[in-house]
């Protein structure tokens, strides 16, 4: 619980197994792919396996399922200077469903994610519709989350939490290189929507001490995208993005992308990409309170602080036709590593005895790994 | 700044789709049979689904802002 940020984790995963309502009106790729993950940073490391299946029926209907799993081993900069380290494992299940009809996709899907003090359930139902000459999709989703927030050191805690999610998308071609689209996604939150092993400092004498955060209720974020692919005269395409963030907490976020993908051969493809994200800290977050019970509202979070974060990252893969075996079209492998720098500006790194307030700041490097295997079928 | 982006993109989806409901479709300009490069896998942002599923996951899990992370689609018409 400490470790992850529980708000978010159902979304990439939904957003996975959803993928098919944000598209043209065609299904998915009948396919399996079996992932590594791994994730070793900041006193983090993170890893696990997770399978997602695809299976269409009639070329009317398709279904998904996945499967994965974090395993936890956290000694981060917030464990370590308030708690103790820890170990832990959440099992995540999903299942999906689209349904073709002529240039409209509907798709629905639930998810599932389970750990000792935090249950998350999320359900989600999308419409993707063709026009203009199939040169035009329009994208329509809800999302609705139910989750219960418990804590491992106390068996009568229980808290709820309700997340309402709408998120409208189009995409346009341009020009027979060109593609472009624009997201937005309204995400309402009400409940309890503290971690509720963090804490805050504040000044006591000379030294400092803790007491709990204490968030809003409820919040409110916004959030719009623009895209872009661009097939390049040598057989390679250009993918770029643009995000706007901001939230009733005051968070205002910018991330952009740029990804190349490169084919090296008929079966081998480069991947390289960059991210650039940066935000600024909620209204009620503070490194250090001046003392107890400063404000209503009270965060020492590090994700709810100011910082910036850079990656840079790699994929290499394969993709071959496997004649021996007649239920597999083809079979691939890829290999990605992606290095993560984050740069917090106010946020203090307290395992380094100072004078409060004049800790070094804190930052760290992060490398993620992923191996997938792919069976096409 | 946001808000007004996010009103006229609203405001746009809207007139597409009344648009496309009530007007007679404009031609396409760029036809079927001219869209094999935007058909090419290299174009598709879920060429890998799982490791780009786990990536937004990291994202999220270390940063606060959530939100428009789908790809924004691929309405080439290319199957």
């Amino acid at each position: 619980m400490q470790l992850i940020c529980r708000r978010s984790i159902l979304w990439p995963l939904l957003l996975l197994l959803c993928a098919p309502a944000l598209h043209a009106a065609v299904l998915p790729e009948d396919r399996m792919d079996v992932l590594y993950h791994r994730y070793d940073g900041g006193g983090m490391d993170i890893k696990g396996p997770s399978v997602l299946v695809r299976k269409s029926f009639a070329d009317k209907v398709s279904v998904n399922a996945n499967y994965y799993v974090d395993k936890v081993s956290a000694a981060s900069v917030d464990v370590v200077t308030t708690a103790s380290p820890y170990t832990e494992e959440r099992i995540e299940k999903g299942i999906g469903l689209d349904y073709l009809s002529d240039k409209t996709l509907y798709s629905v899907g639930v998810t599932a994610s389970d750990e000792r003090d935090y249950i998350g359930r999320t359900a989600f139902v999308g419409v993707s519709q063709d026009f203009f000459g199939d040169m035009t999709t329009l994208s329509l989703g809800y999302s609705h989350g139910a989750d219960e927030v418990r804590r491992r050191d106390d068996p009568d805690f229980s808290e709820d939490l309700i997340r309402r999610s709408y998120q409208v998308g189009v995409s346009q071609v341009l020009t027979r290189n060109l593609i472009v689209g624009i997201n937005h996604e309204l995400i309402t939150d009400r409940g309890y929507l503290n971690n509720p092993y963090r804490s805050v400092r504040y000044l006591n004498g000379g030294s400092f001490a803790y007491q709990p955060e204490v968030y809003p209720r409820t919040r409110t974020s916004e959030a719009t995208a623009l895209r872009g692919s661009y097939y390049l005269p040598w057989r390679a395409a250009l993918h770029g993005e643009f995000r706007w963030f901001e939230d009733s907490w005051g968070i205002d976020a910018r991330d952009w992308s740029l990804t190349l993908v490169q084919p090296l051969s008929e079966e081998w493809v480069l991947e390289l990409r960059t991210r650039h994200y940066r935000q600024n800290a909620a209204d009620f977050y503070s490194d250090l309170f001046p003392f107890q019970d400063a404000q209503n509202f009270l965060a020492r979070d590090k994700e709810m602080s100011t910082f910036r974060a850079v990656s840079f990252g790699a994929t290499a893969g394969f993709q071959r036709r496997w004649p021996g075996m007649p239920w597999v079209d083809r079979y691939g492998a890829r290999l990605g590593v992606d290095l993560y720098r984050y740069d917090y500006r106010d946020f203090r790194d307290l395992r380094v005895s100072a004078t409060p307030g004049e800790e070094p700041l804190y930052s760290f490097d992060a490398w993620v790994t992923t191996l997938v295997f792919t069976l096409w079928y | 700044m946001l808000a007004d982006i996010c009103r006229v993109g609203a405001l746009l989806a809207v007139l597409l789709w009344l648009s496309a409901c009530s007007l007679t479709p404009p031609a396409p300009w760029v036809q079927p049979y001219e869209r094999a490069r935007l058909a090419d896998p290299i174009m598709s942002k879920d060429r890998d689904p799982a490791a780009a599923a786990y990536l937004k996951h990291v994202h999220q899990s270390r940063e606060r802002s959530r939100g428009a992370e789908g790809s924004a689609g691929g309405g080439c018409g290319c199957n």
